[in-house]
């Protein structure tokens, strides 16, 4: 191959060579690169040809939609009918059917409060955050109801709805209590200090069903006489410490991750310790912290499925009973899926989300 | 204090007293004594652990200190908070890390303190941000951000940063040492450059060609002491003790 000389100093920045982009070089370095590589990528191949057209086979073409008995589905297919037939049992539980706009509405709600908080670059976002920080309150004014509207009992809420409810406000409550958990456990005055690790230390030390059996039935021990306290409250209380403990633990990770220059920058430039948090120390703390806070959120809203064990229905609840229908027996395979799939799918967007926001919020190199 | 500093008319910026500190039971800092007057230039020289960074970084309290007074520009740095957060506004300091913040643009980080603990208005602090950015020779780089730019560069943004609080004493913590040899002098050139315009300076630093041109007075210290104290002049050609003829000849004798 003849090369081009140049004079010492004039070398221009060339293109790569030819060979070494487009997608058969791909292929080549990624799929081919060497036998091993080979034998795998064909092994692959052929298991995908075993598996996905019977899948596919089962899933769609020879599934049934439409029926309402366990005899209306073909033999070889997904009883989707099942679904279909129970899909606003999955969703809104036992929620009074004609009251399940509320549900709507506040689920409607709760995307545009979530794209203000989540996405900077909706419009007129001030005072969409201003929307998104009311919210908690007409979120739970549209579910439970009173103030002009009928009032609908928790034990009602069921299905997605409930884990909807769970998840948000584990993850809303937790990230701010973690944050001041992470921060008190730092802090020079032992009070504080030993609060927060004590806090810590026990909730994480116990198993997050013993909390819930501790919120379903003991609290109204500890509590004065006669005062009730709404069990989806207390779940929600129970869940939101459980979750903060462990976020605390992983945002003190990310705080002790920072350079102790930092620190000394902002407060030699006469910052005081809530500006230095605010502005230094936790906007960096928590980005390093972005994958172990969304591992928690995730983790968080996979456990709600527990608070089965007292009785609430969620998604995974509502399949378990559905199943035992002596109408539609022998369908876990599909409730089971479903259940799954949704799952899947918030948790999937969830951690999307944080790769995005992890490319967003860097700035070129760590230091 | 040396005899020649204290005559009656002389206006004290910083004044250390009988100062001691303890790392534990490590004895970092013994009997500091120092008084420097408005506009003077320190270089303050030492080989590693001679407590040197320690010192300066009592200035403006990210360490404390045990035993004796500091008093900077008329406030006793004690437990006070109100009092630290005082001085620290009047005290700018450069580490030898730059510490910029790297969430920040070049920009942010000038104007953040003096828009929150200034309370300048935003417009004026962006304002006063770029004249220092100017005067560091950096205004274009305004708008990127700390990780982008060479070492020197980032170092010339920590001074204008400092600079941006309009402070009256400011402190350079070995600003040169993590600077690879082509971006040293550029950093020298803008430390020297603020120097002629009178600010008080405190600089911990190994540069001696810095020391002979703009110090009044070269410090040396060894084990937690001040060993010697005296011009440029005298230290460099004259020096009292061995331990500072020791030290000379080590980082001269290259």
């Amino acid at each position: 191959m003849t090369k081009e000389t140049y004079a010492p100093g004039t070398h221009p920045s060339l293109p790569p060579p030819k060979n070494t982009v487009g997608v058969i070089y791909w292929l080549k370095e990624n799929l081919f690169s060497s036998a091993t590589n080979s034998i795998v990528t064909l092994v692959s191949i052929y298991l995908l040809y075993l598996a996905l057209p019977s899948a596919i086979n089962w899933l769609f073409i020879d599934a049934t939609y439409v029926g309402t008995t366990r005899k209306d589905c073909a033999p070889g297919g997904a009883c989707l009918a099942f679904i279909v037939e129970r899909f606003n049992l999955f969703v809104y539980g036992f929620y009074p059917a004609e009251l399940r706009w509320r549900v709507n509405l506040a689920t409607l709600l709760l995307v545009v409060a979530g794209a203000a908080v989540l996405w900077d670059k909706i419009p007129a976002r001030k005072q969409m955050l201003k929307f998104a920080m009311v919210y908690p309150f007409i979120g739970a004014w549209l579910l439970t109801g009173g103030f002009g509207l009928e009032p609908v009992s928790t034990h009602l809420f069921g299905g997605l709805m409930l884990t909807l409810i769970i998840g948000v406000t584990g993850i809303v409550f937790s990230l701010p209590l973690g944050i001041l958990l992470a921060l008190g456990r730092q802090s020079d005055l032992p009070i504080i200090k030993y609060f927060c690790v004590g806090f810590i230390e026990f909730i994480r030390g116990v198993p997050l069903i013993t909390l819930l059996f501790v919120a379903s039935t003991m609290l109204s021990y500890f509590l004065p006489p006669g005062t009730t306290f709404d069990l989806l409250m207390r779940v929600l209380i129970m869940v939101t410490l459980f979750a903060s403990a462990y976020m605390a633990e992983v945002i003190r990770g990310g705080l002790q991750a920072l350079p102790k220059g930092q620190l000394e920058a902002a407060e030699s430039l006469g910052l005081n310790y809530g500006q230095a948090m605010r502005f230094i120390i936790l906007p960096q703390a928590l980005k390093i912290s972005i994958p172990g806070i969304v591992n928690t959120f995730i983790g968080l809203y996979k456990d709600s499925t527990l608070v089965i064990v007292i009785g609430l229905l969620d998604p995974l609840g509502i399949g378990r009973a559905s199943v035992a229908d002596s109408a539609w027996l022998g369908l876990s395979t599909e409730v089971y899926l479903f259940v799954a799939v949704f799952f899947f799918i918030s948790c999937f967007g969830m951690a999307r989300y944080s790769l995005y926001l992890e490319n967003k919020l860097n700035t070129g190199h760590k230091r | 204090m040396s005899e020649t500093q204290s005559n009656a008319t002389t206006d004290l910026c910083i004044e250390i007293r009988n100062m001691n500190k303890w790392y534990g039971d490590f004895h970092v800092l013994k009997n500091i004594n120092l008084a420097v007057t408005r506009g003077e230039k320190i270089v303050i020289c030492g080989p590693s652990g001679s407590g040197k960074s320690t010192m300066i970084r009592c200035i403006n309290r990210l360490e404390e200190h045990q035993e004796g007074d500091i008093i900077v520009d008329g406030t006793e740095l004690t437990n006070d908070l109100k009092n630290i957060d005082a001085v620290r506004r009047e005290v700018g300091m450069v580490f030898q890390h730059f510490n910029l913040f790297p969430h920040l643009t070049v920009l942010e980080n000038c104007t953040l303190a003096p828009i929150w603990v200034r309370k300048v208005p935003k417009a004026e602090a962006e304002a006063t941000a770029m004249e220092f950015l100017e005067r560091v020779k950096i205004p274009e780089q305004a708008n990127k951000y700390p990780g982008q730019l060479s070492g020197g560069q980032q170092q010339r943004v920590a001074i204008a940063r400092s600079l941006c609080m309009r402070p009256n004493i400011m402190l350079f913590d070995e600003p040169t040492s993590a600077l690879d040899p082509e971006m040293i002098k550029e950093v020298l050139d803008t430390m020297v450059s603020l120097a002629e315009e009178g600010i008080t300076m405190l600089c911990v630093t190994h540069e001696m060609g810095f020391a002979k041109k703009v110090a009044d007075r070269v410090i040396f210290m060894d084990e937690g002491e001040i060993i010697e104290s005296n011009t440029p002049h005298e230290f460099f050609d004259n020096p009292q003790h061995d331990r500072t003829k020791l030290f000379l000849s080590q980082i001269l004798g290259h």
